[in-house]
């Protein structure tokens, strides 16, 4: 279900490493959180991201919720598809339903993060 | 927090519980968006035993709810039921409610879960002269809503009533899947459908029945969050969003259901002076016409000027775009007036839309 190689956040956020840049996406437990997303504002590209910083905000038929930079960052690209497709954050969250990519600031950052152990535990905890 | 008869039914069909005024209830099962279609396109089965019920009884029981209530209480008869409102002296609402008339002496009020407490207080306080006794009888009601259009279908071989001849709001007393019901031809979805009510301590039997029917017509278990973007489609009112004790009956758009020619009631005299010296506000649709989702409480302007708050804001599910209601000074109301919404800080063009956003067809 989660991928081996991304690290993720309590938040529920991936962040998946390609070089020095890193996409950004919300995780399957996320988005069935959220249900139905119909709506994404996305960041500026070139903007410059601090760590939890307001990526962007995520709303579905009923609710809506702030997403925060896992990591700082300068934004290199949106996932523009969303605009007109945003179901593809709960339809394939860990691929086509990447938000953002990220240029990586501090690759120390990355280590705060959790391994894919770390999340699958942290997820059982949730269940209780 | 309170359970209703149906809990177990609802976690059963891995419905999503949330508390919803000291209750826990479903607010989803498979998604608001794929219930929200299934009502529009089959049907839906909705748990609402959360609505209070106030039985008002006694001799002079229908002055009383006469003197409650706006609507011409006097039309309705074991076999007709009544969309009204419970209105202060200045107008405005205490609650809006579905009068049942059982017989001559015995009434039953359908109020809203967030005010049974209060809506008790304000009708037993308020019998001074009538020959009355109030009483919350909430708890010994289910309520079932089965809406859509396949709902005719499904319900009508669980229960010996001839569904085809009730026309809206008409009521038979009855049994369904063999237990003593009350049926209504009423709802909260803007869709032909049926509202069930019962005392028996085991609703489930019905709830399993009409499941097991409807299944062949596409009927699926519906939550509170789709019942909220239903009803707002089909321009239902919410008390606490679109109503409330600072709205007149008349600023809501509900012009029709105040009966002047009836006698007196609470809130009379002001409606008639308002109903005569005209409207200073009026609740419109709206529809965001740029990016983004109108939600309750946005900030909405008008030529610049903040003029109030999105009072419901939804997506639809139906009409795939952002949709809500506001009030409007009277001489912004006209349809296609161009306004515009405060949505995280940005002014998000939008325009008043006809009402109400979904109608249906057949």
């Amino acid at each position: 279900m989660y991928p081996e190689d991304f690290y993720y956040t309590k938040d529920h956020e991936w962040v998946k490493v390609e070089g020095d840049e890193a996409l950004v996406g919300i995780t399957d437990f996320a988005q069935k959180q959220l249900g139905d997303v119909v709506y994404v504002e996305l960041p500026e590209v070139g903007s410059e991201l601090e760590f939890h910083q307001s990526l962007g905000v995520i709303e579905s038929v009923k609710a809506v919720s702030d997403m925060y930079s896992p990591i700082a960052g300068k934004v290199m690209a949106v996932n523009e598809g969303l605009n007109d497709a945003p179901e593809q954050l709960n339809e394939d969250p860990h691929g086509k339903g990447w938000i953002v990519r990220l240029k990586v600031k501090a690759a120390t950052e990355l280590e705060k993060l959790m391994s894919i152990d770390d999340y699958e535990k942290f997820l059982e905890g949730l269940e209780d | 927090m309170k359970t209703t008869r149906l809990h177990d039914n609802h976690t059963k069909l891995n419905g999503r519980m949330i508390e919803f005024f000291g209750w826990e209830m479903p607010v989803e099962y498979s998604g608001i968006m794929e219930e929200h279609l299934a009502v529009r396109n089959q049907a839906g089965l909705f748990d609402v035993s959360h609505m209070g019920e106030i039985l008002v009884t006694g001799s002079q029981a229908l002055d009383y709810v006469q003197h409650l209530t706006p609507n011409n209480a006097a039309r309705t008869n074991p076999e007709k039921a009544q969309y009204s409102a419970l209105t202060t002296p200045q107008g405005t609402f205490v609650d809006d409610l579905l009068v049942y008339c059982l017989d001559e002496t015995h009434y039953l009020l359908v109020v809203n879960a967030a005010n049974v407490d209060k809506d008790f207080e304000w009708i037993r306080s308020h019998t001074e002269g009538f020959d009355v006794t109030v009483t919350n009888v909430s708890d010994q009601y289910s309520q079932l809503a089965l809406q859509g259009r396949n709902a005719i279908d499904i319900l009508k071989t669980l229960t010996p009533a001839t569904l085809e001849e009730l026309g809206s709001f008409a009521v038979v007393h009855t049994e369904v899947a063999g237990i003593a019901s009350i049926v209504s031809r009423t709802g909260y979805t803007g869709e032909d459908g049926f509202e069930i009510y019962t005392q028996s301590e085991t609703p489930g039997i019905i709830w399993d029945a009409l499941m097991e029917k409807g299944e062949s017509y596409g009927l699926k278990p519906i939550g509170l969050g789709a019942r909220d973007t239903l009803r707002l489609e089909a321009c239902q009112m919410l008390y606490g969003n679109d109503i409330d004790d600072t709205t007149t009956v008349l600023e809501a758009g509900l012009r029709w259901l105040v009966k002047f020619k009836k006698g007196d009631f609470l809130g009379r005299e002001v409606l008639l002076q308002q109903k005569e010296e005209g409207l200073t506000r009026k609740l419109v649709g709206l529809e965001v016409v740029g990016r983004g989702i109108a939600r309750s409480h946005y900030p909405v302007s008008v030529g610049g000027n903040q003029v109030g708050e999105v009072t419901s804001g939804t997506y639809s599910p139906y009409l795939k775009k952002s949709i809500g209601l506001t009030y409007l000074p009277i001489d912004s109301i006209e349809v296609g007036t161009e306004i515009e919404i405060e949505i995280r800080g940005k002014q998000v063009p939008a325009r008043v839309a006809e009402l109400p956003f979904y109608k249906r067809d057949y």
